[in-house]
């Protein structure tokens, strides 16, 4: 089993129940409050331990005989090869995000093992079952990748709360609080001169006599109030927008400078950084409100001055992070600042953080059905029951009285340069783009390889590992400098590279076409990959041409990655492919022999496009 | 609402469940009542969805003790014989409850549930029955309709490896979201004796078979005086035989009713586990939703079967010539 979490505290009991006694099961996680509503293996005295050994203990419990062995680390590790993965029967995923997912796929199918996969979010969920040459495997269909957002959206046109929380997350928390010596768009866009991208960096750092209150004001001044009206200077941009308001302190706050002071005795009493809390500082005790405008200016200033004052240690070297309450007023605040200056509904701080944090929202009854149904192809995986083996969703509305709807897998898909080794296709400038950009953003992003191992014919132009030889290394990081067709083996069009990551077993070959010109804004890698099919993107509403303001419109989407979702992974319900025909055995079902019912097997059609949509709004 | 708020300890808990189902939805739960009767492996599942909930109360009902078969699918009770002998399973499971959510109360109210008074189900929101009799649940089904505050009922029951839901709301008003706007629905359910009496030919075409299977073990464990699972192989053509009669008298389609699907019944009583943990899984979904009052509600019955994997919802009710 590879998870401990939701799925695997419910699928570990079920496993011992069901007779299963010989189990190992990986979760580099340790416990955590919020965890306690549905991994009930846990109790309040593990917070802080290791997931995969809790769970082991409590299942040993009830069925003391049988073998449980729990790793605290991430399937990731090279130590979870294919030999490792050879002596498993079966494996079981109850993972929360893409990457470790694809990365179990590729060492199933390497080691030839059965892989079922799962996935839940609030009442939704579904069971998957991969087998080698037989069935699809996880990566022969799209899989939603995580949302991005245009820049512009996110630095001068945001049109929904989200574009906010990115902005107060990844742009004004990261300029503040973060390392100073990475790229910000924060002030992208709000003058061009090159003075005054200087202006930009002074504006940030707090001058050395500047009063913690002086420069609170001053930033939230410059953020919410210069910068907007920098940005209403260009016409152009809100032709057909509504124009946002510049917001200044003197404006919102009421004349009672005594007042605005928080009271910071509520966290003098306590050292520990993580319990500092604006919200405690002002009184607004309930994170379920929605703060007015002043209030969440309010709790701006605090928050800041909190930072200064009591953890200016960790100031340079912050991420967000969404059990850091001080971080998530400090975001809540300014994303509502910003969405008041747009004319964007607020949300309260409980809203914020789900959005901001990525939360997953999630209940016990849904992981419970889910592992149940996790058992039962388990157990046909065992007895090679391969025409049974069903790919089973559980819907929240039922839809043709089924809540739990069978469906059978597809045959492999002879696209899929995962399971079926087809070569994919690379159109690049190879006068301009370098190695480093075709390891980063194609093999390692887009075909998610860990260690990747790239090989033109004989040569080695690029491998990652411990035990390089230092000439080997250096040569190496030499070749990720050079552009393609400098390098030791030329690589032009024609050329075809052979791309693998040793750990995954997988090998994936690339052909290379050469082409000159990239779209700026909608090829911004400057590298076209095809034959390897992504899911459409998500968020492109912002990208209506408004006049020819070009920078303002760009829909340049690979600039700000939200996060990867967890748990995203309900899969689109495919319709109009081929079919895996199995025979149902009667021998094996008896009462299905007796069966006038057509409808035996769902069907997959037009019908069931609803679910598609109603899974793909969740 | 009366402005009760959870507490901080409440909210750190329940976070994720909370942006799954809100803060009003918690804080009903969070004052509800559960009566639960028949402690075998899917009613643990349920028990155990709904202590992590965090409903007001649990009161469990199972006076027998520990046998073999009673731990084969109970993961609340350890196979240590110094630990539970000498308890009934209610208690052994009421001990282990506890432990998975500090802020429900759980307790055992011993005695048959067939024997308790018709004022005991009023301090009750909930009630779900398990391993009963034919008439018990008809009986208690009454009981339960009796009350004036609304009782939501529900029975359970896997064999082998599938099982039957069975859902009875009475008169129920709830709330369903659509886009921006909140519709009011409502529902009318029949009751057990007024379900379970349609004739057959009157039900939907097409009704799971299991739902006509279920009725006939049901009438000939009632007509034999047997403690509900206590079937066997052996029973098979009595099995076989009152359901010619059960056909026969309603003018239906014996076919209907598979005999592999009899057989498959009788012979092996026993809960799988995998199906415990679905069947456990939806009920408790449901009980939540009748708690909220938000979300549709299961009308009125729900099967499962691994065999096929289909979770079906059948409405086993008769139409209202006015709705």
């Amino acid at each position: 089993m590879v998870g401990a979490g939701g799925i695997g505290c419910e699928l570990l009991k079920t496993l011992a129940l069901s007779g299963f006694e010989d189990i190992h099961i990986i979760d580099m996680d340790t416990i955590e409050v919020s965890n306690l509503n549905r991994q009930f293996l846990f109790r309040q005295s593990h917070v802080g331990q290791s997931k995969a050994k809790v769970a082991r203990d409590a299942v040993l419990r009830f069925r003391p005989h049988i073998s449980i062995t729990s790793y605290h680390a991430n399937v990731k590790d090279p130590d979870f090869n294919v030999d490792f993965f050879k002596q498993f029967n079966v494996v079981l995923n109850g993972l929360d995000n893409l990457d470790a997912r694809r990365h179990v796929n590729r060492l199933c199918l390497a080691s030839d093992v059965p892989l079922v996969e799962s996935g839940t979010t609030g009442f939704l969920g579904q069971v998957t079952v991969h087998v080698k040459g037989k069935t699809e495997c996880y990566e022969c269909q799209p899989k939603p990748t995580p949302k991005t957002y245009p820049v512009c959206t996110i630095t001068s046109t945001p049109s929904k709360f989200v574009h906010c929380i990115v902005w107060a997350k990844d742009l004004l928390f990261a300029k503040l609080f973060g390392d100073k010596n990475q790229e910000n768009d924060l002030n992208a866009r709000s003058s061009n001169a090159a003075s005054s991208s200087q202006q930009a960096e002074d504006v940030f750092e707090r001058q050395n006599d500047e009063g913690i209150d002086e420069y609170a004001k001053r930033i939230y001044d410059h953020v919410f109030g210069y910068n907007i009206g920098v940005a209403l200077s260009n016409e152009e941009t809100w032709k057909n927008r509504n124009r946002p308001k510049p917001l200044y302190s003197r404006d919102v706050f009421p004349e009672e400078p005594s007042q605005q002071n928080g009271n910071m005795d509520k966290n003098c009493a306590t050292d520990d950084p993580l319990s500092v809390s604006a919200m405690a500082s002002l009184g607004l005790k309930n994170p379920q409100d929605i703060w007015s405008l002043l209030e969440n200016s309010r709790i701006f200033l605090e928050a800041l001055k909190l930072f200064f004052g009591k953890r200016e240690k960790e100031i340079g070297n912050l991420s967000f992070d969404k059990d850091d309450q001080l971080a998530v007023e400090f975001v809540t605040a300014a994303a509502n600042i910003r969405a008041a200056s747009f004319g964007i509904p607020l949300h309260s701080l409980f809203e914020a953080k789900g959005i901001a944090g990525n939360i997953v929202h999630a209940v016990a009854t849904t992981n419970a059905v889910i592992a149940g149904l996790i058992v039962i192809e388990a157990i046909k995986v065992l007895q090679r029951d391969a025409n049974n083996y069903r790919m089973t969703y559980c819907l929240e509305h039922p839809s043709r009285k089924m809540l739990l709807m069978p469906v059978e897998p597809f045959e492999p898909n002879k696209s899929c340069y995962v399971c079926s080794e087809t070569p994919l296709l690379l159109e690049v400038n190879t006068h301009r783009s370098k190695l480093r950009d075709f390891v980063e953003k194609i093999v390692k992003a887009k075909l998610g390889m860990n260690c990747p191992l790239i090989m033109h014919g004989p040569a080695l132009l690029y491998e990652v590992g411990d035990d390089l030889d230092k000439d080997m290394a250096a040569n190496y990081a030499a070749n990720l400098e050079k552009v393609l067709s400098e390098l030791p083996s030329p690589v032009t069009g024609g050329t075809m590279l052979t791309v693998e990551d040793l750990q995954q077993e997988f090998t994936c070959n690339i052909n290379i076409k050469h082409r000159e010109e990239f779209d700026e804004e909608k090829e911004p890698d400057g590298m076209l990959l095809s034959g390897w099919t992504q899911a459409p993107r998500v968020e492109k509403d912002d990208n209506k041409t408004v006049g020819n303001g070009g920078s303002s419109t760009s829909n340049a989407s690979s600039a700000m990655p939200v996060e990867a979702e967890e748990d995203d992974d309900i899969e689109f319900v495919p319709t109009g492919k081929k079919r895996k025909v199995g025979e149902i055995s009667k021998a094996t079902n008896p009462n299905l022999s007796d069966v006038a019912d057509d409808d035996v097997l769902v069907m997959l059609d037009g019908e069931n496009l609803d679910i598609n949509k109603k899974k793909k709004l969740q | 609402m009366d402005g009760e708020e959870l507490t901080e300890q409440e909210t750190a808990l329940y976070d994720r469940q909370i942006r799954v189902w809100g803060v009003d939805a918690q804080r009903r739960l969070s004052k509800a009542h559960i009566l639960v009767s028949g402690m075998k492996g899917t009613v643990v599942e349920f028990c155990k969805n709904i202590v992590l909930a965090g409903v007001g109360s649990l009161t469990l009902v199972d006076s027998r003790e520990v046998t073999e078969e009673a731990l084969s699918a109970n993961f609340l009770i350890p196979p240590d014989e110094n630990v539970y002998s000498g308890k009934t399973l209610a208690e052994l499971c009421c001990d282990s409850l506890k432990d998975f959510n500090p802020m429900v109360r759980v307790s055992v109210e011993k005695g048959d549930i067939s024997s308790f008074g018709g004022d005991f189900y009023d301090r009750f929101d909930v009630v779900v029955i398990s391993s009963c009799s034919f008439a018990t649940k008809k009986l208690i089904n009454e009981k339960c309709r009796k009350v004036s505050k609304r009782i939501a009922f529900y029975t359970v029951d896997c064999r082998d490896s599938c099982g039957e839901i069975y859902v009875d709301l009475q008169n129920y008003t709830y709330s369903k979201k659509k886009l921006d706007e909140t519709d009011e629905c409502q529902l009318q359910y029949p009751s057990f004796e007024e379900a379970v009496t349609i004739p057959w030919r009157a039900l939907p075409k097409k009704v799971t078979k299991l739902y006509l299977a279920m009725r006939v073990i049901e009438r000939f464990e009632e007509a034999e005086g047997r403690n509900p699972g206590e079937i066997s192989i052996a029973d098979l053509p009595g099995v076989l035989k009152l359901k010619k009669e059960l056909c026969e008298a309603q003018s239906f389609n014996e076919s209907h009713v598979p005999d592999a699907l009899l057989e498959r019944l009788v012979s092996d009583t026993s809960e799988f586990p995998p199906v415990c943990a679905i069947l456990g899984g939806i009920l408790g979904q449901e009980v939540i939703k009748a708690i909220s009052g938000k979300g549709d509600p299961l009308k009125n019955f729900f099967f499962f079967d691994a065999i096929d994997g289909k979770g079906i919802i059948e409405d086993i009710s008769n139409p209202n010539p006015g709705s």
